[in-house]
């Protein structure tokens, strides 16, 4: 970038006394660079790069009766392959993934495509509001719907007696899972739904104009014009909501309390891997299920972007 | 010298100026005088309606009694008002915690996210507008790292920072909340376009350095982009709940989130005293600070957004 001759750089010479002036320029203007990077490779190396390696390390160790910590090369691994509990908790995942991540991005989907249409009155004020819950935190949003479907004070119960109709307890076992996944959908729905905006809003104007003009009619014009423009905030989201699910910790965590049944410790690999931290002590296995987990989400988020880009091109 | 360098700044801001004018015209769809639908507009009640319903409870029952919360209907005003009661016992149960959780949380939302974003503005534009050796190392690196997901590393990183006796300081907290590789990616697509290169030869020209010329014109020209990278580092701040969690077991460190989760956790465990009605008030007061900066930055942060996601 910006290969503009070297005699155009005034200011490097200026500052060199060497009689040759282009090389200390080059120079000098070759390792700036590193001067605004720097300081962010350093807490990335320390605050990401340490972690993960170190989670690595421990995970190819572990605490034995006899002989305390020592090197088991993949045992863990192994032991993790195996182990049905593990199993459990990533089958859940898969589960909410398959079942939440559509209705939340089709959701989305639908109401970027209303706000983009130019034919709905006050559409700032539905892009904000619908947005608004993306601002709340995990926690509230999980303690306030935990409310809501809870047995003590919770709404459902409440509109189930009055209105003579049997609503199923939602925090009973074949509806936690959906429970859990209307949480996250009401506190991603709008993000997705700006990144979509953000991508329709991004076509030029004319070129609306030049389909019209051609006779295409409004089905056509999103058949081919807009699901194309699409397709790269799509891929964005689908990343960012495998990512979620697969990761999926706080809202189970905090609806936990209110269901230990229904929403057991292992409930999540991420709960998993919390609850052998802390309750279990078992630290080495608790990094293993994380990297993982790590590699799994890292594989599926990176599928979807191969496949996509494939896609695109 | 000033003269110069502020010319081409000017102009093109006036020139993105008139890209968003355009777009704006242009308005997504064919035919800008379209009749307004009554059905869109009806969908998307039902849609704003379940987004503002949940959070209308959280007001509605901030203002209610403990005996009127299990006594009357949860989505309307009943019992005596209690709001400015239940706000006095907020911020006064157990000796003022409450106060202390918020001022943990803005110490670390403003050297957290504050600091993620000055490092990933500073390492975006650098990414972005200097050529320097290892530069594209630098960038696998970092984007890989973006489709890291942080709660994916809450778990090593506590592993790591307990080994290495950093645990429930408000280092634990602080130090993970500093690494953005989003940002940083956001940054680098934005400056791409948003900084032109002759701006920066001509600054070169005029004798400024490369920081100065950083500080005084390309921050102002990074401006959206870096609105929409504090947004989302503030945001994820706040509401950071599982990192927190995980590090800090003295309540005198935590931020809100681990906080309130404790408060409503001591109604289930023996011995302990529900107090629902500092849970649901605790929320609100929670939410209100978070909305406040989100509607004040959202306003500057579209164009940002829409270069990351994208080009992604």
């Amino acid at each position: 970038m910006a290969d503009l001759p070297l005699g155009a750089r005034p200011l490097g010479a200026a500052r060199s006394a060497r009689p040759a002036p282009t090389r200390p320029a080059r120079r000098r203007r070759r390792w700036t660079g590193w001067g605004f990077v720097a300081p962010f490779l350093v807490v990335f190396a320390f605050g990401l790069i340490a972690p993960i390696g170190y989670a690595v390390y421990l995970s190819l160790f572990r605490e034995q009766l006899i002989g305390g910590n020592s090197f088991v090369a993949l045992e863990n691994y192994r032991q993790a392959l195996t182990d049905p509990q593990f199993w459990a908790s990533v089958r859940r995942v898969a589960l909410f993934l398959v079942l939440q991540v559509p209705v939340m991005l089709i959701l989305a989907l639908l109401a970027a495509l209303a706000l983009d249409s130019a034919r709905l009155r006050w559409a700032p004020f539905y892009r904000l509001a619908i947005f608004l819950p993306y601002a709340v935190p995990a926690v509230v949003a999980s303690l306030m719907w935990g409310f809501v479907y809870g047995s003590q004070f919770g709404l459902v119960a409440r509109l189930s007696s009055a209105l003579h109709v049997g609503l199923p307890d939602p925090l009973s076992g074949s509806w936690v899972l959906a429970s859990i996944g209307n949480v996250v959908t009401w506190e991603f729905v709008g993000y997705n739904m700006l990144i979509f905006y953000a991508a329709l809003r991004s076509v030029p104007g004319d070129l609306y104009e030049a389909a019209e003009i051609d006779g295409a009619g409004p089905a056509r014009i999103a058949r081919s014009i807009k699901l194309p423009a699409l397709r790269p905030a799509m891929v964005v989201a689908v990343v960012f909501s495998i990512i979620g699910s697969l990761q999926l910790f706080n809202e189970p965590n905090i609806l936990h309390w209110l269901a230990p049944d229904t929403i057991p410790p292992n409930f999540t690999p991420n709960m998993y891997a919390y609850n052998l931290s802390f309750s279990g002590q078992e630290y080495n296995y608790s990094a293993t299920i994380a990297v993982v987990m790590g590699v799994l989400t890292m594989l599926a988020a990176g599928g979807v972007q191969w496949y996509g880009r494939r896609r695109m091109a | 010298m000033t003269a110069t360098t502020t010319r081409p700044a000017r102009r093109a801001r006036k020139a993105d100026a008139a890209q968003t004018a355009r777009k704006a015209n242009a308005s997504g769809s064919p035919g800008s005088r379209k009749r307004h639908s009554l059905i869109l507009s009806l969908l998307m009640t039902v849609m704003l309606l379940y987004a503002l319903l949940p959070l209308f409870w959280l007001v509605v029952n901030s203002s209610k009694t403990p005996g009127a919360l299990f006594s009357t209907f949860g989505l309307w005003f009943g019992g005596p008002f209690a709001l400015w009661s239940n706000i006095h016992q907020v911020l006064t149960y157990d000796n003022g915690i409450f106060v202390r959780w918020l001022a943990n949380t803005l110490l670390y939302v403003v050297v957290g996210a504050g600091g993620a974003t000055f490092l990933a503005t500073l390492a975006g534009y650098g990414l972005a507008k200097y050529d320097f050796p290892g530069r594209r190392g630098v960038f696998a690196v970092v984007l890989g790292a973006v489709a890291v997901p942080g709660t994916a590393l809450a778990v090593p990183t506590f592993l790591l920072f307990s080994h290495l006796h950093l645990a429930n300081t408000p280092w634990s907290v602080i130090l993970p909340s500093l690494v953005s590789p989003f940002g940083l990616y956001l940054i680098w697509v934005y400056a791409q376009d948003a900084v032109p290169a002759e701006l920066l030869e001509a600054a070169r020209i005029d004798g400024a350095s490369e920081m100065r010329t950083f500080f005084q014109i390309s921050l102002r020209l990074l401006t959206p982009g870096v609105v929409t990278v504090l947004l989302f580092t503030v945001v994820a701040t706040w509401n950071n709940y599982f990192l927190p969690l995980i590090m800090l077991s003295t309540p005198q460190w935590y931020p809100l989130t681990v906080g309130l989760n404790d408060w409503d956790q001591q109604s289930f465990t023996a011995g302990g005293q529900a107090i629902y009605n500092l849970v649901i008030t605790g929320s609100l007061l929670t939410v209100i600070p978070i909305m406040i900066a989100f509607l004040v930055m959202q306003r500057y942060w579209r164009s940002g957004l829409a270069a990351g996601s994208v080009k992604m």
